[in-house]
């Protein structure tokens, strides 16, 4: 049974078809990329999947704890985030005034275990639920490799580090699914290397479903197993890459008429 | 936790507290003794009724992100809820809570409708409710004595005592409300709701993004903040014993707004020091008269231009930075070189 089941997701904004009957199925722990030429609708995808625009028709449907599912049409951000799926994205968006630590913290906030008059009042509540945050942050940051910034604020941090500090707040709030808007963008050879290890890592030790988009080909073609191309907000193709690198119609999207050999 | 950080509380705590009673200390045996005239004490309890005023404010409009303009119009439900029920015969404490809980109510209801929408509504909504209030107050002439005002509000004195030992009573009381307030704000802000709250401020649709319902978060805060502005005015009209509608308007709503702009939106402590601070330069800039109405705006003026993030910005005082070895031997080390010593370090 896949852990996201989305069919025939559409929305318009205006006269303009922005996505049009998307389809897709995650096999749980899978590792899928939606790639596609410039404003084919990717991250309009992920507004849609994370809610932060609401669908004019299709279903989304995510697995529950109890082996149920839940429809996603129309819940708030919050929900869908607290539901098990949370995402980074493209033009960073941290908290810049919070530190490197506390930008995690807040993605593991919800679901804690005191209320704000505990809080005040600082009830022996408050200093256990501190530790486990403050440990579970640690552990994330260490993942990310982020431990020794710990204590600096996130604008500081450089661009690519910037962009691990966005994976490691979304895997604070323990998500099933995670989404990544084009993790590697703005970083260069060396560091987009390190983020495929670091992608393989989070998917087999976390154990995270992950759809990506990405425009960096070396990265999606070495780490995903499926592929799923997107042209005027429409799906041209789903498969292997093996499948997508030889396919006439992704490439006609990306290069144009005349088809050329494989990429 | 490790036992570093542990005894590291531990020692900011008994800074803090000595620090806070010796202060008190001093300030009672200057006002108990009449060293410190009945005017003096009464700035200083005037200041210490705006520091929780001003506190509420930042946590919404400085921590959240929320503008609010409106606060003197909470403040007058809780004074005149405070004085209706206190002249009806009920204890200080309970009349005092019970118009603050009124005023966190209206809050509310005010909060439920305009926090949904993304936007300086609040503002204009918060703006507009303060003057509705003002204008209700001065209508409901039987309840409230309309313009002209409420007279004889039993306050907080001992009939045998002496008139600087009741003056002393008064600030000591509102001096326990301010201490409260600062510690709860404080103790929300460093909890992972705090972590929440200012992640609002930073960037509301990572924060949405991440799983903090952000009109719970704004919708709570803004009813805290509403509550501490009644608590406050409950305090102003035991202090002054007299209340009328124009102490309320839009204008005192922009003082506490510039309270908290002048001592850094975002800022605990400078949010306290601006309080102080500006309450009293406006007392001591009576002697120009009219013209002080000219040097204060140009005082601000001055501020915005240099400072544009406020006294304080969002840092903070610590207390434990004054009073550590660390800073002591920094800056006798500095001074011994003929450098100048850093304070703010």
């Amino acid at each position: 049974m896949p852990v996201l089941d989305v069919k025939d997701l559409s929305v318009t904004f205006g006269g303009l078809k922005a996505v049009n009957q998307f389809s897709l199925d995650m096999p749980k722990g899978g590792l899928i990329g939606l790639i596609g030429p410039n404003g084919a609708g990717k991250t309009t995808v992920f507004n849609l999947l994370t809610g932060v625009y609401k669908p004019n028709s299709g279903t989304m449907e995510l697995e529950a704890e109890n082996g149920q599912t839940v429809s996603l049409i129309g819940s708030e951000p919050w929900k869908i985030a607290r539901l098990g799926m949370t995402r980074t994205f493209q033009n960073i968006r941290l908290f810049k005034r919070m530190t490197v630590l506390d930008n995690v913290k807040v993605s593991i906030h919800p679901g804690v275990k005191y209320n704000p008059f505990q809080a005040m009042l600082r009830l022996p509540v408050y200093r256990r639920e501190e530790e486990r945050i403050d440990q579970q942050a640690m552990e994330l940051l260490e993942l990310l490799g982020l431990q020794d910034k710990a204590e600096e604020m996130a604008a500081s941090l450089p661009y690519g580090e910037q962009r691990k500090l966005e994976i490691a707040r979304a895997l604070g709030a323990r998500p099933k699914i995670l989404l990544l808007d084009e993790p590697a963008a703005g970083m260069n050879p060396q560091e987009t290397k390190e983020l495929t290890s670091l992608i393989r890592t989070i998917r087999d030790k976390l154990d995270i479903t992950i759809l990506l988009i990405e425009h960096d080909m070396s990265l999606v073609m070495s780490i995903c197993e499926r592929l799923l191309v997107l042209d005027y907000g429409t799906l041209i193709a789903d498969g292997s890459p093996e499948e997508i690198r030889t396919n006439p119609q992704v490439i006609k999207a990306y290069l144009g008429e005349e088809v050329g050999g494989s990429c | 936790m490790n036992k570093q950080t542990k005894s590291k509380l531990l020692h900011a705590f008994w800074v803090q507290t000595i620090f806070i009673v010796v202060v008190y200390s001093v300030l009672s045996v200057l006002i108990g003794t009449g060293i410190f005239s009945k005017y003096t004490a009464s700035i200083l309890t005037t200041s210490s009724i705006y520091v929780i005023v001003a506190l509420g404010l930042n946590l919404m409009t400085g921590m959240t992100g929320q503008l609010v303009l409106g606060h003197a119009g909470f403040m007058s439900i809780g004074a005149y809820g405070t004085a209706i029920l206190l002249k009806a015969g009920l204890p200080m404490l309970l009349s005092m809570l019970l118009s603050a809980s009124l005023a966190g109510l209206v809050g509310l209801l005010i909060g439920i409708p305009t926090l949904r929408l993304r936007g300086d509504y609040l503002a204009i909504v918060t703006l507009g409710f303060g003057e509705i209030i003002r204008v209700v107050i001065m209508n409901l002439e039987k309840l409230t004595g309309g313009a002209a005002g409420l007279m004889n509000i039993p306050g907080l004195s001992i009939k045998t005592a002496s008139t600087e030992i009741n003056t002393l009573l008064t600030f000591l009381w509102v001096s326990i409300f301010m201490i409260l307030s600062i510690l709860a704000v404080v103790h929300l802000l460093i909890s992972s709701h705090g972590r929440a709250i200012l992640s609002v401020r930073d960037d509301e649709i990572a924060s949405e993004a991440m799983g903090i319902n952000i009109f719970y978060t704004k919708l709570y805060v803004f009813v805290f903040s509403t509550f501490l502005a009644g608590i406050a005015g409950g305090l102003f009209a035991t202090h002054y014993r007299y209340l009328n509608p124009d102490m309320f308007n839009y204008l005192k709503s922009v003082d506490f707004l510039i309270i908290v702009v002048f001592g850094g939106m975002g800022s605990i402590t400078g949010t306290v020091a601006a309080s102080f601070v500006l309450t009293i330069l406006q007392e001591q800039l009576r002697f120009m008269k009219d013209y002080r109405l000219v040097i204060y705006p140009i005082l601000l003026i001055m501020m915005m231009i240099f400072r544009p993030q406020g006294m304080l910005g969002t840092k903070e005082l610590r207390l434990t930075r004054v009073f550590s070895r660390k800073w002591w031997r920094k800056n006798l080390a500095r001074l011994k070189k003929g450098g100048r010593g850093n304070a703010s370090a």
